[in-house]
């Protein structure tokens, strides 16, 4: 599988199917494992980062291996424009793609799981599904983990678990997290209070890109904070515990200003759309701001968009997105023109 | 190295892990109490090493015991103590072991908890000591190799291939 073939479709991630997708995005867990028998990898000299990764690719990029079929990429010969476009997809972290020495990625052709090597930690695996359903993503990934720990060597110890480069991850070595689109919650500025009962049990909020990312597009990700001391399932409903919690809240906020302010509200989603119809150049930012108002628009039954290509649009109008179904490297200036003449024209193919 | 806030030279040096960037910190004595100090009050963030750090070591005894401790490092990877501060990730799975007694009230403070229960390896009740081992064993062959005494690096290929094999 080449990443060319992935650039038209959307992603498992941003699909917009399973339960309470008008809220939830997505369910996404990741587990840091290492190898025994190697430095952690910031320590790793050149000739153990390729030993490592041959180590785990000899065992995991095989097709036998997997239900479906996987492909296996070395992102340190890939070009810039295609580790951007793993990042965008959010098969590959920003850590993986900046980083140097030998490194991989294996990734499923249905992008529900993917493994970086020699990342922060030897292995990180993640499992991801459209919509909420953390425990299905869990039997997942647990069985992917399971494969592996039955090729390759884990480094663990009795009181500790599952040891990780950066003791904030040691133990399970899961981060579950769910990706929410809060727009409503946003708009009526009630999203701090609600992030900050969150710290206080242990939960983390970050942006779409993960830690340090503002959040675009009003999507947020809610995270557990520790990994020791609980079990994996514990986690899991620690997270899936404070998820309905999370949507009743938007639930009132958009009722709220259905209530209030329809007409404003309204008026927003309509120039919303009308912009992106109509611009002649248009910023990455501009077009995720203006795509978030109108999926809320969708979702409260304001506005008439096919939600799968909404959904599609938010990650086909990202710069590397952009340029690679453009066919090439684009200035930032040709880029904003190309995503205004993309977004155009994905309107107007709609409304047919 | 000075102290960011003052002309006294930066006895501690510490690294916060809060962010995704660590952050650095270099400051005399008098600086360091005061930052840590100030980190303890704020209970809402995410627990920091330097704090974890400061309720193991005593703040007055702290920089004589830090710099000790700074000097001491892993026999398998050759990670410092001071490394492991500055950039906030250990160097192999043996310093969990070789820097137990630091690492446990980093790690209480960071997860409120000291044990891991859940999920277990396949290999967990062998341990994974022979295999850290191998961290060593290679590291001495590449030097082996450095110093063109290939006698030694061919033994220690023998030693590497049977552990690895097993």
């Amino acid at each position: 599988m080449f990443l060319d073939e992935l650039v038209g479709n959307g992603g498992e991630w941003l699909k917009g199917t399973g339960p309470e997708s008008d809220i939830v995005i997505s369910s996404r867990i990741r587990l840091a494992r290492n190898l025994s028998e190697f430095p952690f990898v910031r320590k790793c000299s050149d000739s153990d980062k390729s030993a490592i990764e041959s180590r785990v690719a000899e065992f995991i990029n095989q097709d036998s291996k997997w239900s479906d079929p996987v492909c296996y990429h070395r992102v340190d010969e890939m070009n810039d424009l295609d580790r951007q476009f793993l990042v965008e997809r959010r098969l590959i972290s920003r850590e993986l793609a900046e980083s140097n020495g030998a490194r991989s990625v294996l990734i499923d052709a249905g992008e529900k799981f993917s493994v970086m090597i020699n990342e922060e930690d030897h292995l990180r695996i993640q499992a991801v599904q459209s919509g909420l359903d953390l425990t299905e993503t869990w039997h997942r990934i647990n069985a992917i983990d399971d494969f592996v720990d039955s090729c390759l060597h884990y480094a663990f110890h009795p009181r500790f678990g599952y040891l990780t480069a950066c003791p904030t991850n040691v133990g399970t070595g899961m981060r579950v997290s769910v990706m929410l689109h809060l727009p409503a919650l946003v708009m009526t500025r009630e999203l701090e209070k609600v992030f900050r009962s969150l710290q206080k049990i242990n939960l983390a909020v970050r942006g779409l890109y993960g830690e340090g990312s503002e959040a675009m597009g009003d999507f947020y990700q809610i995270s557990n904070q520790i990994t020791l001391g609980k079990s994996e399932v514990e986690l899991v409903q620690q997270v899936n515990e404070v998820i309905p919690v999370m949507i009743e809240y938007e639930r009132k906020a958009r009722d709220f200003l259905l209530r209030e302010s329809r007409d404003e509200l309204s008026d927003r989603i309509s120039r919303a759309h009308g912009i992106l119809q109509n611009a002649k150049t248009i910023s990455s930012e501009e077009t995720m701001h203006l795509l978030s108002s109108i999926r809320l628009g969708v979702n409260l039954g304001l506005i008439e968009v096919d939600l799968p290509t909404l959904n599609r649009l938010f990650l086909q109008t990202q710069p590397a997105h952009l340029q690679k179904m453009v066919g090439g490297r684009l200035e930032i200036a040709d880029r904003n023109i190309q995503r205004a003449l993309y977004l155009k024209k994905s309107f107007n193919i709609d409304e047919n | 190295m000075k102290c960011q806030h003052c002309e006294k030279p930066a006895t501690f040096h510490i690294t916060e892990l809060t962010d995704d960037v660590p952050e650095e910190l270099h400051l005399c004595e008098e600086h360091a109490r005061a930052y840590l100090m100030q980190a303890d009050l704020k209970e809402d963030d995410v627990p920091s090493i330097a704090g974890a750090l400061a309720q193991h070591l005593k703040i007055n005894e702290a920089a004589e015991q830090l710099a000790k401790l700074d000097q001491q490092a892993c026999p398998l990877c050759g990670i410092t103590f001071y490394e492991f501060r500055h950039v906030g990730r250990l160097g192999c799975p043996h310093d969990y072991i070789c820097f137990e007694d630091e690492i446990d009230p980093i790690i209480s403070n960071i997860h409120s908890a000291t044990a891991h229960v859940g999920k277990k390896p396949r290999g967990a009740a062998e341990g994974t000591d022979k295999r850290t081992e191998l961290i060593r064993l290679r590291r001495e062959m590449e030097q082996a190799i450095q110093v063109e005494d290939y006698e030694k690096a061919s033994n220690l290929r023998d030693q590497i291939a049977g552990i690895e094999e097993s």
